[in-house]
């Protein structure tokens, strides 16, 4: 649900930066980075969209909102808020996780369904939804939803959060493929399937045993 | 007939023979391979009938007609659906009281910003200028610059908001529309649903909802940082309308009129949103 929202958001959001794309890094009157060159623009077909653009962003703003809302009813109504939250020793434990991710360290510290670093990801990620909804009514409305693109520090504050932080689920995206390919297959079947992976790990010494050993255990 | 029969016996059997195994099923459980190869062949099976359906849905967008054009044009046709049911929902938190942010005069722009000059190029000879008001009895108001000038002058610096995404804090001076509006006893007028104005050679047109056009910061502008607005702003008189995108703040206006329909508007022909408020 979120893969496919989210590029669009993303892709009709490139539609309407692209109108007036400001955003480079410069430092000392040199520029350094622009966020998209021109033949990255033209590869995607991204010029003179603008109205396109819009017309399919503010669609699919309800759906991003509307999947965004059922996806925290969902977790606590089934309580699964619990595994998702961050802890107060996530944050320490989520140090030692990327460590060892990172194959620094060789132990990963215990944890449930998520790790600490998974605990805050997913939990920063429905923070960075909220973040995306209010800069992107404080861009849409300014005027009422002043109290909004106030809270944000003002039009153009609002306008560069709302932009970073559509880099930021770029990046989450990109760890986040490169942490289930080398998770494997097992643990995609499982996120697709829903049941954890746990459930693949008895299988073998089922395997070992005799089938005469099945019927006590039902 | 006969092949029909024997169809229908063989749908029996094979309706029957669950049911004569199950009493055996439940004495032989599942094993726990089986019960994955199941769960993953219901749940894979989900996750790509809704992949499927996602994809087939976009690409229906994608592929979706132009609407036809009558005042709005150029967009898909349930994109502009949505863009108009958008705007029912976001009026309904349009108000009076809601108002644009304004700053101290020395933050406006020395520079003002000028984007296009579609209707408004060329001179224009202002003594000449009349501004035409279209009354719904037929009649017209032909009033000139200066009689409008007598009008009680309200002026705003405010953060002028193009649709390509800049702004440019800038300072306006003229009449409130709504003044203006009592002041020639249109407030019947101002009853109905939309405004239309139009460039004095009608290549410009924009439509407005009356509560966006009776909003107190909305004016008819003749001054730019004080003085009479130059020719590419839109001499002699324009509208500034701060709850919406520049590209409804009309230059050079030549008519106004009033309607129940929405009155047509050049951005709204080329796929832009009819409403287009901030």
């Amino acid at each position: 649900m979120n893969f496919p929202i989210l590029t669009i958001m993303i892709w009709s959001g490139m539609l309407i930066y692209w109108a007036n794309d400001e955003y480079r890094i410069t430092l000392f009157g040199h520029t350094y980075f622009m966020f998209f060159p021109q033949w990255f623009y033209d590869k995607l077909n991204i010029p003179h969209r603008l109205a396109e653009g819009m017309a399919f962003h503010f669609l699919f703003m309800w759906f991003f909102v509307l999947n965004g809302v059922l996806y925290v009813l969902y977790t606590i109504i089934s309580g699964e808020w619990r595994e998702l939250l961050p802890q107060k020793k996530s944050f320490k434990e989520a140090w030692l996780v990327l460590l060892h991710d990172l194959h620094i360290r060789k132990m990963a510290p215990p944890q449930n369904k998520y790790n600490a670093a998974q605990r805050i990801a997913y939990t920063a990620i429905i923070v960075m939804g909220l973040g995306s909804v209010i800069t992107g009514l404080a861009i849409y409305k300014p005027v009422q939803f002043y109290y909004l693109t106030w809270l944000c520090g003002g039009y153009h504050l609002a306008r560069i959060f709302h932009f970073a932080l559509t880099i930021g689920y770029v990046l989450f995206f990109v760890i986040h493929i490169v942490q289930v390919i080398l998770a494997g297959w097992n643990n995609f079947r499982s996120v697709i399937s829903g049941f954890e992976v746990i459930n693949e790990e008895p299988k073998p010494i089922i395997e070992t045993n005799t089938p005469s050993d099945e019927n006590p255990a039902k | 007939m006969k092949s029909q029969s024997q169809l229908l016996k063989l749908i029996h059997q094979v309706m029957k023979t669950p049911l004569s195994k199950k009493t055996k099923l439940t004495k032989k459980p599942l094993t726990v391979e089986q019960k994955i190869t199941r769960r993953n062949f219901i749940s894979f099976g989900t996750f790509i009938v809704f992949g499927s359906a996602a994809y087939g849905g976009w690409k229906w967008l994608y592929n979706s007609p132009e609407e036809t054009a009558t005042v709005t044009a150029g967009a898909r046709k349930p994109l502009r659906k949505a863009l108009n049911k958008t705007e029912l929902a976001f009026r309904r938190i349009f108000s009076n009281n809601n108002l644009v942010k304004t700053y101290p005069k020395e933050m406006a722009a020395k520079n003002v910003r000028h984007n296009s000059d579609i209707g408004s190029g060329g001179k224009i000879d202002t003594a000449a200028w009349r501004l035409q008001v279209k009354k719904q009895s037929g009649e017209v108001l032909n009033i000139s610059i200066d009689e409008i000038k007598k009008l009680p002058k309200t002026d705003i610096i405010y953060d002028f908001k193009c649709v390509e995404g800049w702004d440019q804090i800038s300072h306006w001076g003229g009449v409130k529309f709504s003044d203006f509006i009592s002041h020639y006893k249109l407030d019947d007028h101002a009853q109905l649903e939309y405004v239309g104005m139009e460039t004095p050679d009608k290549n410009y047109y924009v439509g407005i909802d009356m509560p966006s056009a009776m909003h107190p910061q909305t004016l008819l502008a003749y001054e730019v940082n004080e003085q009479p607005l130059p020719p590419k702003h839109g001499a002699p008189l324009r509208l500034i309308i701060p709850v919406k995108y520049g590209i409804k703040n009309l230059k050079r206006i030549g008519s106004i009129s009033f309607s129940n329909d929405r009155p047509r508007d050049y951005w709204a022909e080329q796929g832009y949103d009819y409403y287009s408020g901030l």
